[in-house]
């Protein structure tokens, strides 16, 4: 079954005519990802590889029943492509862009919720990413730019704020396999967090055990570790990246700073370990620590 | 980006955001003809660094007459507050003071969206307030699509307990860092103190402004006018030319990998590894990123073996859309490169390929026979060799 994404996901790319839109639609054909469209105003009615290409969201939405779009959209043009997708009503959006400024970010997840909650019926749109590598569910659909041949489908839930260390966990676990991977991105305003991903794999009769990556900045793996405390009983393994990080000083990922004595690594480890998460001194050590409960 | 105070204060009277006239200089000679320029009368003398406790540690004094200032200023001058070095003062008209309040808008990363923060009681810390006194500050959240209006900001300022006789002005005060919250794409505006003047106005007398970088193309004049060269590291300075996502530390073994997540956690394996040889550190922390062509592979390299402190590099790439032998072709080129540029590289590589294409890219690497180049299969392997290697360089 997977989380949010599976076989039957039809999917559309904003952004399908760049060289990162093309280039990545076609990884996720090869990946076995059902691509139904994708859209850009100014080349409506064109296509790439065979794929039609429609004005906007809604009009792909209508020609395909697409319900997952992925925007590939420059970060200047990423809150407008937002919008349409949220107007639009599609249930997840995937953005992959890495360098969208803050308040467009707060704004069209705001925007999203109060859409969501105006009593349509419809529901708001989910959003991952900014600044992702999107989500796959292995052997079934791959939405956004995660390596499809690193993992095979398995029983485990993976859910990361990097897109590489998402990547080596899934190799390091590959012979156990994984249901779905999400990255949820490394800025500071993400659309779906820790907590959204543990629900959601707590729910889902196809996943065992999670494997939730975290790293310095904010309080999210914190907050993480509440949750799990009153919400997951499946097994959950962790890992913090960071903890020889300077304070003050960005690590690559907008969102990855401590400042002063909050969000660092050592502080997120502890709060997970406290509410019982098994927590990795390594990438490696972490997998060992998956593989020792699935396999017994 | 972090602001000093003088350039938030000017970014504050671009919105009209009441404050008192300030001149920034930079030398000793240069004060009193700042004061002076002021009018003559009481000016504050501050120390501009960022970095908070500035008062605390004697960077902000009151000086009744320019002669006063100019005394007063030459100590500060040259001071080291919290690691900086104090290079340029703000001189500003000093204020009278009837009461100090607190104000900030910033971003609330955990409800993803704003929050304003209000007090009837600034001046101090606000951390110290938070712990000491939570239920006088007002924390109220702000909807990034409704955004501030007058009454919104009415509310803010009510909740804030600030005094009704000056509520109407803080509350427009408040609407115009809202301006500036949203129009200069801050991710911090804060206010302390907000200070009620004995004739009822309402004035900001400091300022802390940080800018959301992703958002400096829309900003671009602010932002290149207030990116602060002489506060960065030569290294970083040179790495941000060369657009590689670079930061300087303060250990011996460099550090180049692919993807944000993973060069973090690079650091810390190297960490640990360092704990059992000698106590070697990771060195800097450099991403470059999926897709890495030779030349960024070329840059990144030459930037960490200039670095002086630097005894051994661990390059560490999982191959994801990134493929391994396009990496491993990279570090032979950007070898090649540096050779052909007369830098002779004398620091051991080590090399850890996994992923996309690593065999490939590992028998490139064993086939251009390096001299310098070892490979580990492992992230954990590499990282324990590179610190031995480090270690070893540092003893010999």
């Amino acid at each position: 079954m997977a989380i949010w994404l599976t076989k039957d996901s039809k999917v559309i790319v904003q952004g399908i005519t760049g060289s990162e839109g093309t280039k990545h639609t076609r990884r996720m054909v090869a990946a076995g990802t059902n691509v139904v469209g994708g859209v850009n105003a100014r080349k409506a009615g064109t296509d790439v590889d065979g794929i039609p290409v429609f004005a906007t969201v809604a009009e792909a939405m209508a020609e395909t029943a697409a319900d997952v779009s992925v925007g590939f959209v420059p970060p200047a043009f990423t809150r407008d492509a937002a919008l349409e997708a949220i107007d639009a009503q599609i249930p997840l959006l995937v953005l992959i862009t890495e360098g969208v400024p803050v308040q467009d970010t707060a704004y069209f997840f705001a925007y999203s919720q109060e859409r969501g909650a105006s009593g349509d019926g419809a529901g708001a749109t989910r959003i991952i990413g900014p600044n992702c590598p999107g989500l796959i569910s292995p052997g079934q659909s791959n939405a956004g730019i995660i390596p499809s041949d690193i993992t095979k489908a398995g029983r485990i839930g993976l859910v990361s704020k990097s897109g590489t260390l998402t990547y080596q966990m899934m190799y390091e676990l590959r012979d156990i396999g994984f249901s779905t991977c999400v990255g949820i991105g490394g800025d500071p305003v993400i659309g779906t967090t820790h907590i959204d991903c543990l629900a959601a794999f707590q729910d889902d009769p196809e996943t065992d055990a999670i494997v939730m990556i975290g790293e310095i900045g904010g309080d999210a793996e914190e907050r993480a570790a509440e949750f799990i405390k009153a919400n997951v009983t499946k097994p959950v393994v962790g890992y913090v990246a960071g903890f020889t990080a300077p304070e003050g000083k960005t690590m690559g990922h907008a969102g990855a700073i401590v400042s002063g004595s909050s969000g660092t690594a050592a502080a997120k480890a502890e709060a997970l370990e406290a509410v019982g998460v098994r927590v990795g001194k390594t990438p490696s050590a972490t997998a060992r620590l998956m593989a020792e409960i699935i396999n017994g | 980006m972090d602001l000093y105070e003088w350039q938030a204060k000017e970014l504050f009277a671009k919105y009209g955001v009441p404050t008192t006239k300030q001149v920034v200089v930079s030398a000793l000679d240069e004060v009193a003809a700042a004061a002076d320029s002021l009018g003559g009368g009481p000016v504050m003398v501050k120390a501009q660094v960022k970095a908070g406790g500035r008062g605390k540690a004697g960077g902000v004094k009151f000086a009744p007459t320019t002669a006063d200032a100019v005394e007063k200023a030459g100590p500060i001058l040259g001071m080291d507050i919290k690691g900086h070095t104090v290079r340029t003062l703000l001189i500003s008209q000093a204020a009278d003071i009837a009461e100090e309040y607190y104000f900030s808008f910033l971003l609330d990363r955990a409800n993803r969206r704003y929050l304003a923060m209000c007090s009837a009681e600034g001046g101090m810390e606000i951390e110290e307030l938070a712990v000491e006194r939570p239920e006088a500050l007002a924390r109220v959240p702000v909807d990034p699509v409704a955004g501030v209006d007058a009454a919104k900001a009415l509310e803010i300022a009510t909740a804030g307990n600030i005094p009704e006789a000056v509520r109407e002005k803080a509350a427009a005060v408040i609407e115009q860092l809202w301006a500036v919250f949203t129009g200069e794409e801050a991710t911090l505006v804060e206010v302390n103190p907000l200070v009620r003047t004995p004739d009822e106005e309402v004035l900001a007398l400091d300022g802390k402004v940080t800018l959301d970088e992703n958002a400096a193309f829309r900003h671009e004049a602010v932002h290149e006018g207030y990116h602060d060269i002489s506060a960065t590291d030569p290294l970083e300075v040179r790495a941000k030319k060369l657009n590689l996502n670079y930061v300087k530390l303060d250990g011996e073994v460099g550090i180049i990998g692919n993807g944000a997540g993973l060069v973090m956690s690079t650091l810390d394996v190297v960490a640990y590894a360092g704990e059992a040889a000698g106590g070697v550190r990771p060195a800097n922390f450099l991403d470059i990123g999926g897709g890495a062509s030779a030349e960024v592979m070329a840059n990144g390299l030459d930037v960490i073996l200039s670095d002086p402190s630097v005894r051994s590099v661990f390059v560490n790439v999982f191959g994801g859309i990134t493929s391994c032998d396009a990496v491993a072709n990279g570090i032979v080129q950007a070898l090649a490169l540096l050779a052909g540029k007369g830098e002779e590289v004398t620091k051991p590589l080590v090399v850890r390929l996994d992923g996309n294409n690593a065999e490939e890219g590992r028998r490139i690497l064993t086939e251009a026979n390096h001299p310098l180049v070892e490979q580990v299969d492992t992230m954990d392997g590499a990282a324990k060799r590179a610190a031995e290697l480090a270690h070893a360089a540092g003893a010999a």
